[in-house]
């Protein structure tokens, strides 16, 4: 590994993320919090000095898949370190173990949280903790590779949009990786935009509306309120937020392609088509099994919609506490919970085009063994899929399912249901949020241990990062040094 | 620019490479997922799979509105459907790569139907290059500027040149200011020299000079001349075919080795003034027996690498004065310039530096774009000729008093068909053709460029 190449990268992720405290800061500073701004400024101090240091380091900047993996997964690991600074700092969480779950759950825009309440937290640290929900939905990579010119043409840094792009595959949507990431977050933005707008229409105060649309845009589910979206009784806002949350869960290059006005080709997009499928259903299902405890239908319907989208899309707010809905919504619920959102979103989850990739390929294997010499492929969007990415679908199950299994044997020891156990660690696996029982909306993961916690935040690294990029980093082939060759520096012509 | 590449073979490879260097927007097409795998993990390239000549993936690849389509895929026949197919979708330019010399000809027919802005034969590019090298042997490389009045010539100095253990600024002033070194390549290192560089034996020098005072300056330099009356060719490729039809026409006597019988028999009928042989070129007594010792020249040209080196190795060891190997891979040109051969033509690289220069000059309508792009010690320095503009703050400015970035030097301005090798007191005057040589890591793609304030303003 090209250990220079990756701290240089690491270093630029240190300097944005302390760039992007500084509305954090201003905040506290004129709400007069004092512990909280000067917990900002000095990790802003902090991470301005070590990240320009770290990008000075001078090195041979071709960037291969092993670099490109240990950027994201160190990167990621580093960013929630720093990023916990101020919650230590401050005095809002004693704990640093408790601040880096928080940071963790946040960039991974889990949402789950060690808080019993937070509505006595200062302003700059609620603000903090629902933006890094926003940057870390759409990527700080890939933030970094729209602003910065990280390399002239050669040596691709795809494989940094690769590891940290959920999805089975990375479409680019222009050919070039800064200007697709530039439309990312161009559409990223708009959309939050557009959020708090309704949102201020709907009589929401500013700050929360800011924060609840972070917390949207990046289907995080972190809220300023103990109640989450459930503290506001106006039935607009609550489907204002769950039509944002459902738009937040859908593959971005579908915007797109409506923005350059390939309608055909966004309407044909099967994943979309399915996702929106399965939410519908699964809202009608849950909305009947409730319909009897409810007196106006119509609230019934809104409620398990906005479940329904929230916990598909991976967000994670609520608005009733569907911890004590009947059985059958219950198990619906938590199959979402695996379920998950759209390739390209920046929702968590197994993803809807892996199920469907997944399904097809069953579907072709039990074919081939009634009929042996038939030939099929597998073909998303009229499109036959790359046997790579196939291959690539099921390992990703395989290896989700060992770190599911693993982590729920770990958090056992705390001895809680096995309700609790499986769910905390499917939510956070997931990057959802609440899960069911002890850590069910009106929950929260304090009681667990230390070993737990610290389980459950590399469970949330794992589902942020789709695996591979951190598991990664547990073989020995990482890292080994590269042997020292003569290289043809500056060489145009090594085709 | 949005540039759609059709055909990601070796041509299409390193210009997709070259372009996306250049900033563009490249996409490129081609049948085979895998070596489009390769050029998406190692470019900054949107890639399709298809069939470029489809009108339905050319409208993905947009096409519609792209700047310039480039059809290179191996079948000429394919890059001129797919031509057509961009000229009725709306494409601004098209460039196709067109092989056949029985097409060729007939080009002027059908560009305009076509939409064609020029085509491009690697192997012509190829033979033409090779013709202007045997032109004067003793030179590594030859381009030329501004018209032909200028050139840049690439020469190794004799181990007995009076001018090694000499400074830059003592070497001008024995050449009495008429010839600039302007790049050093030293085992594989290149330097763009200041005055106090100091040259040491085994040096490759490249030299800007006006044309017709070469062959003079040439002889100060201590290196022989000679003219080529004698050329073996290795290989009867078409390459071949292209090149010993123009030395012919310039009664160089040409002997051409060939393996098959039956393009042995066709050559003979294009080229009848020619000996064609019928047999292994690669063979040493068959060589020697048709009198390899006694030609001026051997250019090696068959379809391998690895025979076309072991050949010229093997005349560059009996004493040929020059020989010529035609090369496919480039990535090995570090290691061979050390085992005695000495001047590589890439067929390949050759066209797509053709296609750079051009994509340089429609992308910068301006009138100070690029005109003629050389590239110099394996591309890692440039010479770039360019037209001087009638307005601009740094016409009639001592070039001393100019803001000119670090790595780029002025190295000629041809006046009124003077060349002028320019000294500080020296100034652009409009209409002035200028000749800028740039080091590596400087993309220089308008005159104005080379100024660290993009303008020109004396200092």
């Amino acid at each position: 590994m090209n250990y220079r190449l990756v701290l240089r990268y690491i270093g630029y992720i240190v300097l944005l993320e302390g760039l992007f405290m500084i509305p954090a800061m201003l905040i506290s500073l004129f709400s007069h919090e004092k512990a909280a701004w000067m917990a900002f400024l000095g990790t802003i101090l902090f991470s301005e000095i070590v990240g320009f240091l770290l990008t000075r380091l001078r090195c041979h900047d071709t960037m291969q898949a092993r670099e490109g993996f240990a950027t994201v997964a160190l990167g990621w690991i580093m960013m929630s370190l720093v990023g916990a600074l101020p919650f230590f700092f401050s005095g809002a969480i004693p704990n640093f173990l408790d601040c880096w779950f928080e940071t963790v759950s946040g960039f991974t825009t889990t949402g789950s949280s060690i808080l019993p309440t937070v509505e006595n937290l200062p302003y700059g640290i609620l603000y903090w903790r629902s933006f890094i929900i926003w940057l870390g939905g759409m990527g700080v990579l890939v933030f970094l590779l729209a602003v910065v010119p990280l390399t002239r043409g050669s040596g691709s840094p795809l494989q940094l949009m690769k590891a940290e792009s959920p999805g089975p595959s990375v479409g680019k949507l222009t050919p070039t990786i800064r200007r697709t990431s530039r439309r990312l977050y161009e559409i990223y933005i708009a959309l939050t935009v557009l959020e708090i707008i309704l949102l201020l229409a709907g009589g929401m105060p500013l700050f929360e509306a800011v924060t609840h649309s972070f917390s949207t845009a990046g289907t995080g589910g972190f809220s300023v309120k103990n109640l989450s979206i459930g503290a506001y009784d106006s039935p607009y806002l609550q489907a204002v937020v769950g039509v944002f949350m459902m738009l937040f869960g859908v593959n971005f290059s579908v915007y797109y392609l409506i923005l350059t006005r390939q309608f055909r080709a966004a309407w044909k997009n099967e994943e979309v088509r399915l996702y929106i499928a399965i939410m519908a259903g699964a809202t009608l299902l849950i909305a009947i099994n409730i319909l009897p405890s409810y007196t106006d239908g119509a609230r019934a319907f809104l409620d398990s919609f906005f479940q329904v989208s929230s916990i598909m899309t991976t967000t994670g707010f609520s608005t009733v506490n569907f911890d004590l809905w009947p059985e059958f919504s219950r198990l619906l619920l938590v199959i979402l919970m695996l379920v998950g959102a759209c390739a390209g979103s920046t929702g968590g989850g197994i993803k809807v085009s892996r199920l469907i990739i997944l399904f097809k390929h069953l579907k072709n294997e039990m074919g081939a063994m009634l009929r042996p010499h038939s030939v099929r492929t597998v073909r998303m969007d009229g499109k036959k899929t790359d046997d790579g990415i196939v291959r690539g679908t099921t390992a990703f199950l395989v290896a989700y399912l060992a770190i599911a299994i693993f982590s729920m044997i770990l958090v056992a020891l705390d001895n809680y249901s096995q309700e609790t156990t499986a769910t905390a660690v499917l939510t956070c696996l997931n990057n959802i949020g609440p899960g069911l029982d002890l850590v069910g909306p009106m929950g929260n993961f304090s009681s667990f241990s230390g070993l737990s916690k610290f389980v459950l935040s590399l469970d949330m690294l794992f589902g942020r990062l789709e695996i591979f990029p951190l598991l990664f980093l547990f073989t020995p082939a990482a890292w080994e040094r590269p042997r020292k060759s003569k290289r043809m520096e500056n060489s145009v012509i090594d085709a | 620019m949005r540039i759609v590449v059709i055909g990601d073979g070796k041509v299409g490879y390193i210009l997709t490479k070259l372009l996306a260097q250049e900033g563009h927007d490249v996409v490129v097409i081609d049948r085979n997922p895998l070596v489009l795998r390769d050029a998406q993990e190692k470019l900054d390239v949107a890639v399709l799979t298809g069939n470029g000549a489809c009108a339905e993936v050319q409208r993905e690849a947009g096409v519609p509105d792209s700047d310039l389509l480039i059809a290179a895929t191996s079948s000429d026949e394919v890059n001129l459907l797919c031509s057509l197919i961009a000229h009725k979708l709306g494409c601004r330019h098209i460039v196709a790569r067109v092989r056949n010399p029985e097409y060729d000809q007939q080009m002027s027919l059908l560009k305009a139907d076509l939409g064609l802005s020029f085509t491009i034969n690697p192997e012509k590019s190829a033979a033409s290059e090779i013709f202007r090298l045997l032109q004067f042997p003793q030179f590594l490389k030859r381009d030329s500027f501004a018209g032909g009045r200028a050139e840049m010539v690439e020469i190794k100095l004799p181990k007995d040149s009076r001018f090694i253990g000499r400074r830059i600024d003592q070497i001008s002033d024995m050449l009495k200011r008429r010839a600039l070194i302007c790049v050093v390549d030293r085992g594989g290192k290149i330097f763009i020299p200041s005055g106090q560089f100091t040259i040491f034996s085994e040096d490759k020098l490249t030299i800007m000079a006006a044309t017709a005072e070469l062959p003079d300056l040439i002889r100060r330099f201590g290196v022989p001349t000679k003219t080529v009356q004698k050329v073996m060719i290795v290989g009867g490729s078409r390459t071949a075919a292209y090149l010993a039809k123009q030395l012919l026409a310039a009664r160089v006597e040409v002997t051409i080795l060939e393996r098959s019988y039956e393009r042995c028999e066709e050559l003979f009928e294009l080229l009848p003034e020619a000996t064609i042989i019928n047999g292994d070129g690669t063979m040493q007594s068959l060589l020697l027996d048709e009198g390899v010792e006694e030609m001026d020249a051997v250019i090696s040209l068959t379809g391998m690498d690895e025979e076309n080196l072991l050949v010229s190795m093997f005349a560059n060891y009996i004493g040929v004065p020059k020989t010529i190997t035609k090369i496919n891979r480039l990535e090995y040109t570090d290691v061979l310039s050390n085992i005695g051969v000495d001047t590589l033509v890439s067929p390949k690289l050759l066209t797509a530096n053709e296609i750079v220069r051009y994509v340089r000059a429609v992308g910068e309508s301006g009138q100070d774009s690029v005109e003629t792009l050389y590239r110099i010690g394996e591309g890692k320095a440039e010479g770039l000729g360019f037209t001087v503009p009638q307005t601009g703050a740094f016409l009639g400015v001592p070039l001393e008093r100019l803001p000119i970035r670090k790595g780029i030097l002025l190295a000629s301005i041809v006046r009124n068909q003077q060349v002028i090798i320019p000294r500080g007191s020296d100034c652009m005057m409009p209409s002035d053709a200028v000749i800028v040589v740039a080091g590596p890591e400087q993309t220089i793609a308008r005159l104005t460029d080379i100024f660290t304030d993009n303008e020109g303003r004396a200092l």
